[in-house]
């Protein structure tokens, strides 16, 4: 298998596991660019989103494992408790180091790190939730010139995230869940 | 705080910084992941308000400022009785092996400011098995292991610790092996008795002891694969026959050669058996 060239990053928190089942349910049968998803979870509870979704979708649907091969086609979850990071060779690497707006998986921690690892060949999603992670990092996303597209604040089930983005950072991308699912059912 | 950063490090200049790092000291970061890295030295610069050539320059010829960048690089989050299932895999399928023998050496190898080996301790002292153990705990941050020396913590983390200790399962209370004093707790002396904390770079330092087991949690994901490499042939050397290896939850040996020397004893838990 290949490494990905391309990565699809997304970041939800509270309010957006169904949108993101939905996403993934939109994807067509293969595309090329590997698809990196943080949603901050409680670690106690061991959901096992990936399994759900593997079998729902009769995809592939893997924990980001430390060191591994961001490969093409992939569908990645980080895992509960560590933040996930892009490593410059195109690896996942992890890291227990202080959550991040009370959050580990921390949101930013992988857009920073991707952005500065797939600079442009970056597109990133930001969903619902009810904290302000994820704006740091669309900040370093945009500076690199990636893709960034933020759920509409008024179709998210808790708006502060996406709102909190939108006023941090000019060009950002507002996209209604119609349109965000969309991009995934046409992705290639 | 981090906001008012003047300079963004790149990844050419972190490799400067670790080229000369080795150069004027003994700290070799060669092997370190690099992203994680990247993060932690912008964090030293933005706390110290330094750009690259600041941070060159105190590399160089600032007194002691080496160390203290080590013990800011370096991750140190940890708990007591982190990953609590952990702690009751190895009741369950380790310790009923160390009983058969008479003297048993620990070395928890990257052991932070300590929690983990006086939870080690707590549970050896449970099983009837501390009075022949000894624990070794070392680390690369000589701050976190000062820390570790005086055994008191903040009061205010033993709430999760000691949730993190019933959900082990075991029959006592941890409030049994500390006192609380004002804000801080003090672990008891029966359970600081049998260990002693010492620095080791896992990175450049070699065998100095055999051990029946040895643990290395939350240290290798910081590590790449030749380093992690080095480190699992310094401890396979450093096992006695049948000595157990325990790893993080999200570390395994799999992806190594050496893995053929071992045996899976609890795949969750990533807990290995030296068998040849
Ligand atoms: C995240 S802490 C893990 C603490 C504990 N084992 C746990 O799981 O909670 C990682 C520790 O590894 C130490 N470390 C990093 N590089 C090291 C090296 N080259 N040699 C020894 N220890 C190292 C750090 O100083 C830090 O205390």
């Amino acid at each position: 298998m290949e490494k990905a060239n391309e990565v699809v990053l997304v970041g939800g928190s509270a309010g957006s596991y169904t949108l993101i089942t939905d996403m993934m349910a939109a994807l067509p049968e293969t595309f090329s660019p590997a698809i990196i998803i943080v949603i901050h979870r409680n670690p106690r509870f061991t959901t096992k989103i990936e399994d759900t979704l593997s079998t729902r979708l009769q995809k592939e649907v893997v924990q980001a494992a430390d060191k591994a091969a961001i490969l093409k086609g992939g569908i990645y979850f980080a895992a509960p408790g560590y933040h996930l990071l892009v490593e410059p060779d195109k690896t996942f690497s992890l890291d227990i180091s202080e959550r991040i707006h009370f959050s580990r998986p921390s949101i930013d921690v992988l857009f920073e790190t991707a952005a500065d690892v797939f600079l442009d060949r970056c597109t990133a999603f930001l969903l619902s939730g009810a904290n302000q992670d994820g704006t740091d990092g669309i900040r370093q996303l945009q500076r690199m010139g990636a893709k960034v597209i933020v759920q509409s604040p008024t179709e998210a089930s808790i708006s502060t995230m996406p709102k909190h983005a939108i006023e941090a950072s000019e060009r950002v991308d507002i996209y209604s869940n119609r349109q965000i699912l969309s991009y995934f059912r046409n992705l290639k | 705080m981090a906001k008012l950063t003047s300079s963004h490090i790149s990844f050419q200049e972190l490799e400067d910084i670790i080229e000369l790092l080795g150069k004027v000291s003994g700290f070799n970061l060669v092997g370190y992941s690099k992203s994680s890295l990247k993060r932690r030295v912008q964090r030293v610069l933005d706390l110290e308000r330094m750009d690259i050539v600041d941070l060159k320059n105190a590399i160089v010829n600032v007194e002691g400022f080496r160390t203290y960048l080590m013990n800011e690089i370096t991750v140190n989050v940890t708990e007591m009785f982190r990953d609590p299932f952990y702690y009751a895999a190895l009741r369950t399928d380790v310790f009923p092996y160390l009983e058969t023998f008479p003297r048993l050496k620990f070395w928890s190898a990257g052991c932070s400011s300590g929690e983990e080996v006086y939870s080690l301790a707590i549970m050896l002292t449970e099983a009837r098995l501390y009075n022949r153990s000894f624990i070794y705990g070392t680390d690369v941050n000589s701050h976190v292991l000062e820390v570790a020396k005086k055994a008191i913590y903040p009061l205010k983390n033993f709430k999760l610790y000691t949730e993190n200790y019933n959900a082990t399962g075991s029959f006592r209370s941890l409030s049994d092996y500390y006192t609380a004093m004002y804000d801080a707790a003090i672990i008891h002396a029966d359970i600081r008795k049998n260990m002693l904390f010492s620095q080791h770079n896992l990175a450049t330092d070699y065998v100095f002891n055999e051990f029946q087991f040895i643990s290395c949690r939350n240290v290798l994901i910081y590590f790449d694969l030749e380093l992690q490499n080095r480190i699992f042939h310094l401890f396979y050397e450093s096992l006695s026959e049948f000595g157990f290896l325990c790893l993080g939850t999200k570390e395994t040996l799999f992806n190594h050669e050496i893995m053929a020397k071992f045996k899976v004893i609890n795949k969750k838990f990533n807990i290995y058996q030296k068998i040849k």
